[in-house]
């Protein structure tokens, strides 16, 4: 039986188990005129019944899921002859690959060539071990569910407060879900940094984080020593940093008047339509902007700079910019425009009866207070921008160009993860860990970006209230 | 104004106060004025850019909704076939390139010499000798004769007719002969534009002609279902927790504190968390919608929980004290009274984040969806693509028909979110009025 | 106090609430005003009021809370604009000029006359800068030191310079609430104002800082003109020369502070100043 079915199967077992429980509590109470002798209801009695069986099994269940490729594969190799084994991993990952693909569809090819048997016997013996492991799997789970029935069904009795129990369980239950967002941050730290630490052996930091020249592809020849300065990021941050000033440039004049045009000057009916316009513009998919860039806004700069005199690359950094800024409006609109609305009234009022107009009072009062809360405001849209992968991956280069130019074309980090990632891949090549301790910077860049914005914003907020 | 009281000695002072104001009111209004219309033409901006991006997108989508085929006279005689009887297993084998080719060369007999043969049979796609072989096995009765058959165009010609037609002048990857060619199938009237449903119907292709969005609509819904089945109850489940049970201690804000900073974390880094730990790790297969929907189940879980808190503490808190003076436990007051009365604000938050992770590419590149797929995905285990990869795949393609195609699958995907986000406002309306 | 649906109920059916009784009329008038009309969309907040500020008076506007008073103080400088659902008909004047003419500008207007809101309201900016924002929008100092001097007059004259000389650049919401409020009353002194609009100056202070922000109002009715809304009968006693005594949007009675609050004539002032309701 595969999970998904070991799943159906474990619901049902559960289904059954309420019903069951329901009917243990009702016989022991003496039928059902007597419930009310019970300390529960008979449904808690079922849920908790239920529980017992479903949970511990599901628990069993992705335990052994989460093991049992590589206890199968340690176990694989443990047959392997003696020099398949002594292969460096890569390539006993490719070997074990192989295998894994032949055991997958046994359609093969016998082409009596020696590596081939060996493979098939090898595949032969993992479908065996598979096929044993399925069958210990399904059966280790349907006696944990019925075992803990039992146990629990056992001490059932009229006092048995089965509501506190289930309602402990269902406790711990929800605990667990809401500690899935730390797991998550762990998660991501541990795998990022575990990585990095790999790639930081073979590269030194500083050669990364202060190198000037960045070329991965040169680093995929067999045996060269990866520290030989392609790993360079200095022009990644540079590119990714100049993508991002251009889309504030253009997105921070923009967002700020359209909120105070809108919070300040507009009609309630111009209000009405230019919410759902900003609410387009911010619900649009990455992609979908990265197609507008590459495909229409990249030519126009280019055939425009062209008409001008000037050469322009035809990924500009310019054409990523303008659009990505795009994108950022509404995110750089509306919270600038909570921020304005966090201005206590009296203030501007104040500075309306003393005669000032509408505009001095906005210039003068209004966005001098509110300063802190779009400073936050503008931290965000920036560790957004930095983060911003489909656009730059679509209109952004790959040759990474150290040029403050946004004519030309240059490429960031996120495009850089994306591109030594995709594709087929070696997990533990330079190349590939490379993609780690990037996304490491923009991790840290990012985290770092948002707890001082969302910190900013909310001493500013303390003020006022 | 008129001096009436003696004793207002500020008098003089005033007036000048009242003239020095007045002398500065024109510039003042004149900058009010500035100031205004750099606002409206802010706002102004964000309607234009909407249009534009909208508009692009419509036009450059359009070609893709209609395809041009031609008739074409098919000898199905056996030698060219290379059968012998109509058994259809023999059928089914067939060399129908040989008969596509040589009924196409017969309707133009004075194309001589290999390369013009070869020119002329490449305005034909790929996929006609397909076309005809299914022609032939519906109806067999026609073998040895000859039949009219309805086969597409290549994506060039199909491009040069849509967009660059001049009769028998040469366009963007057509030739001036291809160009006359094509004029004579013209003039005999037996080229059609018809509605192209096979984008809808298939798979993807190389073939920009036979290029559909099925697989990526099946692998979105797959990625997309165990997204939900995974993020709501999680989400949900932990919004309660946090709201109706969490002491106030160390705990509860370390998890606070990660939901918020989460909810910023650029997509990308998912990807890489997926790719590290639930592909290397736990060895669930690349390029799976299983994948995919846990990887942006953990991306949208930040948002659901936070729309499901907020509207859970909207719940007023009589309600909970009413459920609690009549005797029912915490519990029972969370999941029976309170829940309840929040679902509203934890649907529109849920279907908030699936719009989200509806539209999201760059984490399911990480994890290999990014694969070329022609067959449409069964199962959450099979390897699948979705809507946003397919998008960014075929804007990739230097085919110009791809560009329409692309258009056309951005639109399938923006009405995907406007349907998903007018439900949320819809719900929210509902839920405001209550 | 009792809410407006149950003063209601204290207003007994003859009472006649559509003519003013007492004086409405000052011999020096700064402001006038007549059949003043308020309202906001459909309701009606204000009806049919008249009444003169006369020059270098205090005019106190006391009733009931609801009763229109800080509305149709609110007209005076305009400042029922910024809502946009507000409508204000009749005839507004000062110094014979209609506030609310088609070419009148409202700036002018408000830098002619200034207005004390009920809760300090400093700038978040330097003690100097919240007293020379006024002078500077307006373009009344042409240097430094004119604009140094219009500040340190306007902190003297509201009693404010000698507790914060020392300090002109710290910020202004540091102080405290009584002293916020009399830098807001320098902030509006500094434009030179001709009238200044008061809404409950001292309602959010304690009662020292009451005391001296009362004591401060009798010293600007020299140079200004001043209208005070106040919720405080004392108050109104002890600062204004002239009372109005506002109920449900109408001028129920107006006349000298001292008559009004020993001799009221309308049943209903009276009811107000014994306390009934209110």
């Amino acid at each position: 039986m595969n999970s998904s079915t070991l799943i159906f199967v474990i619901l049902f077992l559960a289904l059954f188990s309420y019903w069951f429980g329901i009917q243990r509590s009702v016989k022991m109470a003496g039928g059902i005129t007597k419930v009310k002798y019970l300390a529960s209801l008979p449904r808690q009695y079922g849920l908790l019944t239920a529980l017992w069986c479903g949970l511990p099994a599901l628990i069993v269940l992705f335990i052994w899921s989460a093991f049992e490729s590589s206890v199968l594969e340690s176990l694989l190799i443990g047959v392997l002859p003696a020099e398949i084994q002594a292969l460096p991993s890569a390539e006993l990952g490719l070997y074990l690959n192989d295998i894994k693909i032949i055991a997958a569809e046994p359609i093969l090819d016998l082409s009596s060539q020696n590596e081939a048997l060996e493979k098939y016997q090898a595949a032969n013996y993992l479908q065996n071990i598979t096929a044993n492991a399925a069958w210990l799997k399904s059966a280790l789970i349907v006696v944990v569910a019925l075992t803990s029935v039992g146990f629990i069904i056992s001490r059932f009795s009229t006092e048995f407060g089965a509501r506190v129990k289930l309602e402990n369980i269902v406790r711990v239950v929800l605990m667990a879900c809401s500690g899935i967002a730390v797991l998550t941050t762990l998660g991501i730290i541990l795998s990022v940094l575990f990585e990095s630490i790999q790639f930081f052996s073979a590269v030194p930091p500083w050669e990364f984080l202060f190198g000037t020249e960045w070329s991965p592809q040169t680093a995929m020849r067999t045996d060269q020593v990866a520290g030989s300065g392609a790993f360079g990021a200095i022009p990644l941050f540079a590119g990714t940093l100049l993508i991002t000033a251009i889309a504030m440039v253009f997105s921070v004049p923009v967002g700020l008047m359209t909120a105070i045009y809108l919070s300040q000057y507009a009609s309630p009916r111009l209000r009405s339509i230019a919410k759902p316009m900003l609410e387009i513009l911010a619900g649009v998919p990455t992609v979908v902007y990265g197609f507008f860039a590459a495909l229409t806004v990249a030519p126009f700069i280019r055939d425009t700079g062209d008409l001008m005199g000037l050469s322009v690359a035809s990924e500009s950094a310019l054409a990523a910019g303008i659009v990505m800024g795009i994108m950022i409006i509404p995110f750089v609109s509306s919270l600038s425009d909570d921020a304005i609305n966090a201005v206590p009234k009296a203030l501007k009022e104040g500075s309306l009866g003393m005669g000032a107009t509408l505009s001095e009072t906005i210039k003068l009062v209004l966005l001098p207070a509110a300063i802190p809360g779009i400073v936050g405001a503008i931290l965000l849209a920036v560790s957004r921008a930095i983060g911003e992968t489909m656009i730059v991956v679509m209109a952004a280069g790959m040759a990474a160009n150290l040029t403050a130019n946004p004519l030309e074309s240059v490429t960031t980090v996120t495009v850089q993860i994306v591109t030594l990632l995709t594709g087929d891949q070696e997990f533990d090549s330079p190349k590939t860990l490379a993609a780690f301790a990037l996304g490491l910077m923009l991790f840290v860049t990012t985290l770092a970006l948002n707890v001082f914005a969302l910190k900013v914003v909310r001493k500013y907020r303390e003020q006022y209230d | 104004m008129t001096d009436k009281n003696p004793a207002d000695s500020n008098l003089a002072e005033q007036l000048s106060t009242t003239e020095k104001v007045a002398l500065s009111l024109r510039k003042r209004h004149r900058k009010e004025k500035r100031f205004q219309w750099a606002g409206l033409m802010a706002v102004g901006l964000g309607f234009l850019l909407v249009v534009i991006l909208i508009s692009d997108i419509v036009l450059k989508a359009r070609p893709a909704f209609h395809q041009h085929w031609v008739k074409l006279e098919v000898e199905f005689r056996q030698d060219w076939l290379g059968v012998t009887s109509s058994d259809l297993a023999e059928l089914k084998k067939a060399n129908y390139r040989s008969v596509l080719r040589r009924s196409l060369y017969g309707m133009f007999p004075d194309v001589k010499g290999r390369r013009d043969k070869r020119s002329l049979f490449k305005m034909i796609s790929t996929n006609a000798e397909f076309t005809i072989k299914q022609y032939l096995l519906d109806t067999p009765t026609k073998l040895g004769k000859t039949a009219e058959v309805w086969v597409r165009f290549d994506d060039d010609i199909d491009s040069y007719l849509k967009d660059d037609y001049t009769p028998g002048e040469a366009g963007p990857r057509v030739s001036k002969q291809q160009a006359q060619w094509l004029q004579q199938f013209l003039n005999k009237e037996i080229v059609d534009k018809r509605w192209n449903s096979e984008f809808f119907t298939s798979g993807d292709s190389r073939e920009p002609e036979l290029a559909g969005v099925r697989g990526a609509l099946t692998g979105t819904l797959l990625t997309m279902l165990v997204t939900l089945l995974l993020s709501f109850p999680l989400g949900v489940a932990a919004a309660i927790y946090l709201e109706e049970f969490a002491p106030k201690n160390r705990w509860t804000d370390i998890i606070e504190v990660n939901i918020n900073n989460l909810a910023a974390v650029p997509s990308i880094i998912f990807g890489l968390l997926g790719l590290a730990v639930i592909i290397n790790i736990f060895g669930l297969p690349r390029s799976a919608p299983l994948v995919g929907g846990i990887v942006l189940t953990l991306m949208t879980l930040p948002t659901i929980i936070i729309a499901s808190r907020a509207s859970i503490k909207a719940v007023p808190p009589s309600i909970r004290e009413a459920a609690l003076g009549l005797g029912a436990s915490k519990m029972q007051t969370a999941f029976g009274h309170v829940l309840p009365m929040a679902m509203p604000g934890i649907l529109t938050g849920t279907i908030i984040g699936m719009a989200q992770a509806l539209g999201e590419t760059a984490p399911l590149l990480m994890i290999g969806m990014v694969a070329f797929i022609v067959d449409v995905p069964a199962g959450v285990t099979d390897a699948a693509t979705v809507l946003p990869v397919q998008i960014y795949l075929w804007a990739d393609s230097p085919e110009r028909a791809f560009l329409a195609k692309t258009s056309a699958a951005i639109l399938v995907l923006l009405s995907f979110l406007l349907i998903m986000n007018s439900v949320a406002a819809i719900l929210r309306k509902k839920f405001e009025k209550n | 106090m009792i809410d407006l649906s149950s003063s209601e109920s204290l207003v007994s059916d003859d009472i006649d609430l559509s003519k003013t009784v007492g004086e409405i009329y000052a011999d020096d008038a700064k402001m006038s005003m007549r059949n003043v009309n308020v309202f906001y969309d459909e309701k009606q907040a204000i009806d049919n009021v008249s009444l003169d500020l006369a020059r270098n008076q205090v005019t106190a506007l006391i009733g009931p809370s609801g009763c229109g008073k800080s509305t149709f103080l609110r007209c005076l400088n305009r400042m029922n604009d910024t809502i946009p659902i507000c409508r204000v008909e009749g005839d507004l004047r000062l110094e014979d000029e209609d506030i609310y003419a088609k070419k009148l500008d409202p700036v002018l207007l408000r830098a002619r006359v200034g207005m004390v809101f009920q809760k300090p309201n400093p700038f978040p900016k330097s003690i100097y800068d919240n007293v020379a924002y006024g002078p500077k929008i307006h373009g009344l100092a042409t240097n430094k030191a004119e604009l140094d001097e219009i500040v340190v007059s306007s902190l003297q004259r509201a009693g404010l310079f000698n507790e914060v000389k020392d300090r002109l650049d710290a910020p202004g919401t540091g102080l405290s609430g009584g002293q916020q409020q009399r830098l807001c009353i320098a902030r509006t002194i500094a434009v030179s104002p001709e009238v200044i609009l008061m809404d409950e100056p001292a309602s959010a202070l304690d009662p020292i800082a009451t005391a001296v922000i009362e004591e401060l109002i009798d010293e600007l009715r020299e140079k200004y003109t001043i209208a005070i809304v106040t919720h405080s009968m004392q108050q109104a006693a002890r600062v204004s020369q002239t009372t109005a005594y506002f109920h449900m949007g109408k001028l129920v009675e107006m006349g000298k502070t001292e008559q009004i609050f020993t001799n009221p004539v309308h049943e209903l002032t009276e009811n107000y100043i014994t306390g009934r309701f209110g």
